[in-house]
């Protein structure tokens, strides 16, 4: 009899799998689209399996939330929801990737590098958002800095969303 | 108690589906959510490595990769955005203007 653990990883891994699947066989992108935000919601689940409690709730706010939010709003204005806005050609290449697609799994299955050792630890507070801040805050651990260049990433990429879009700067 | 590399192996699949969709689709849009899912792939390895090894580095990356995500996106969504204004498609064989 497995764990009640082990069925739950099932679940989900079956529902992100087949919702993964989805997004790429969908024609409507926003049918791909809605496919994907099932999956970000199981991969977040996942994450609370993992006792990373304060990634899931990022993954549900900056995933499902704000990246999906823009997908759609892109999808929308540009009006490609019917499905010959755009139309997928060629039959080759499909057949190729998947083939190509089924050796890359089959390699990293059995590749050494998926055994590790060792159990995993227990650990009860390793994603609470007291650890994650003692840690990224921390002047003596190499995080800060990182953080500190991500604002100004941030400020490059509306910058450049602007500069983009926009028809007369 | 799950195994970590029962998660490595569900993010190698996750990964997998993202990179034939980026190979097989014609639609820039649906190239990058598979790009997003790929993203996901790797930050599920971080996390599951990190449970395994017991550290909160692996959460570390999870948070700059997101926001590397955003920025990546919203970018892209902007170029996407021009492309069309511009050339009246997103099919991404016809616009091959950086090709030759």
């Amino acid at each position: 009899m497995p764990s009640a653990s082990l069925i739950t990883f099932f679940i989900l891994a079956a529902i992100a799998v087949i919702s993964a699947l989805l997004v790429v066989v969908n024609v409507n992108p926003v049918r791909s689209a809605l496919s994907l935000v099932v999956t970000f919601l199981t991969v977040a689940a996942l994450y609370i399996t993992l006792e990373a409690q304060f990634i899931a709730a990022v993954q549900i706010i900056v995933y499902a939330g704000a990246i999906m939010v823009l997908f759609l709003f892109v999808i929308m204005l540009l009006n490609l929801s019917a499905p010959t806005a755009v139309r997928e050609t060629g039959k080759l290449q499909p057949r190729v990737a998947t083939v190509l697609g089924v050796v890359f799994i089959t390699l990293l299955s059995v590749s050494p590098l998926i055994t590790l050792p060792g159990t995993p630890r227990q650990m009860t507070d390793i994603g609470t958002v007291r650890t994650i801040g003692l840690y990224l805050y921390s002047p003596q651990l190499p995080w800060l800095f990182p953080f500190e260049i991500t604002s100004i990433l941030l400020l490059v990429a509306v910058i450049g969303a602007i500069v983009m879009a926009k028809r007369r700067i | 108690m799950v195994p970590t590399s029962y998660y490595m192996v569900l993010a190698g699949i996750l990964f997998t589906i993202g990179v034939i969709g980026v190979l097989v689709k014609r639609n820039p849009i649906v190239i990058f959510m598979c790009i997003e899912l790929m993203l996901n792939a790797a930050n599920l390895t971080f996390v599951a490595l990190g449970k395994h090894f017991g550290q909160v580095n692996g959460q570390m990356y999870v948070i700059f990769a997101l926001a590397v995500a955003a920025a990546e996106v919203s970018v892209g969504l902007g170029i996407i955005v021009a492309i069309f204004r511009s050339k009246e498609t997103i099919n991404i064989d016809e616009v091959n203007l950086m090709k030759f």
